[in-house]
């Protein structure tokens, strides 16, 4: 019977891993809160609607809530901290999923050579990923 | 675990894990629902600001149908409620004796949640607003 590598227990990838799911979840809860509650505050109960709300909530980015009729976005919204939550928002919930999407993967991989071909594959979309976003946060 | 386990899918479902397999299950099915979510959101968002290209549009008209709304309106939900059950159980590994209990406090908290959104989704569709 062929078995996968268990690695020892310690401050190895599974066990940061392990970690970072559960506080990357907790903090996702964190940012939805404050970005809705400040979407609130700053006049989404009279402008915005469910679907623009959702938008600000969990990506707070100008650009996302454009094509609503807001008057003024970029009004009390474009500014460092809304980008840094926008940048959270995307680290957090990127590498929760391609993580998860590297467990679930290697669960029904049987072969440690496409176990690391998918680990490389994983690894490269998340560069990727965090490129992009730092591109998209900063160019809007 | 990649165990080499020679269980036919049919035969795996009739393990009787009962409500935390059904949670286990629904989990990673939410999940990987929020990456195809996120990514056709991202890959569609990207290529019509930049491009403003038809198939990107396409992409839109498939993730802003109903259904996949209802799809990943449960997918959030459900993942962000099992997500705390399961925070909770890691950090007080005692509570696990109360496990069943949670499974189903946690749907009891699911269900009004989601029945109260996809009723106010479907009223909106059909009144069509």
């Amino acid at each position: 019977m062929q078995t996968r590598k268990v690695p020892h227990p310690g401050w190895n990838l599974e066990y940061l891993m392990f970690l970072f799911t559960r506080l990357s979840g907790l903090a996702f809860f964190l940012l939805a809160v404050i970005g809705m509650a400040a979407a609130l505050i700053m006049g989404a109960r009279y402008q915005m609607d469910l679907g623009t709300l959702m938008r600000w909530t969990f990506f707070p980015n100008p650009n996302h809530v454009l094509d609503s009729n807001i008057p003024d976005v970029t009004f009390g919204w474009a500014n460092g901290f809304w980008q840094i939550m926008q940048f959270l928002a995307i680290f957090f919930g990127g590498t929760h999923g391609l993580n998860g999407l590297r467990v679930v993967l290697e669960d029904y991989i049987k072969r440690p050579f496409w176990q690391i071909v998918i680990r490389l594959l994983i690894f490269v979309l998340w560069v990727f990923m965090i490129l992009v976003a730092v591109f998209v946060v900063l160019a809007s | 675990m990649a165990l080499d386990r020679r269980v036919g899918f049919f035969e795996g479902l009739k393990y009787k894990g009962g409500g935390p397999m059904l949670a286990w299950i629904l989990h990673r099915i939410s999940g990987l629902g929020m990456i195809v979510f996120i990514s056709l959101h991202v890959v569609a968002s990207f290529f019509t600001q930049e491009m403003g290209s038809d198939w990107a549009i396409s992409i839109n008209i498939v993730y802003e149908s109903v259904i996949f709304q209802l799809f990943i309106v449960f997918s959030v939900l459900y993942h962000g409620i099992n997500g705390i059950r399961i925070i909770i159980l890691d950090l007080w590994p005692r509570m696990l004796r109360y496990q069943k209990e949670m499974t189903w406090l946690q749907w009891l908290v699911v269900i009004p949640i989601y029945g109260l959104t996809i009723y106010i989704m479907i009223q909106r569709m059909i009144t069509g607003e």
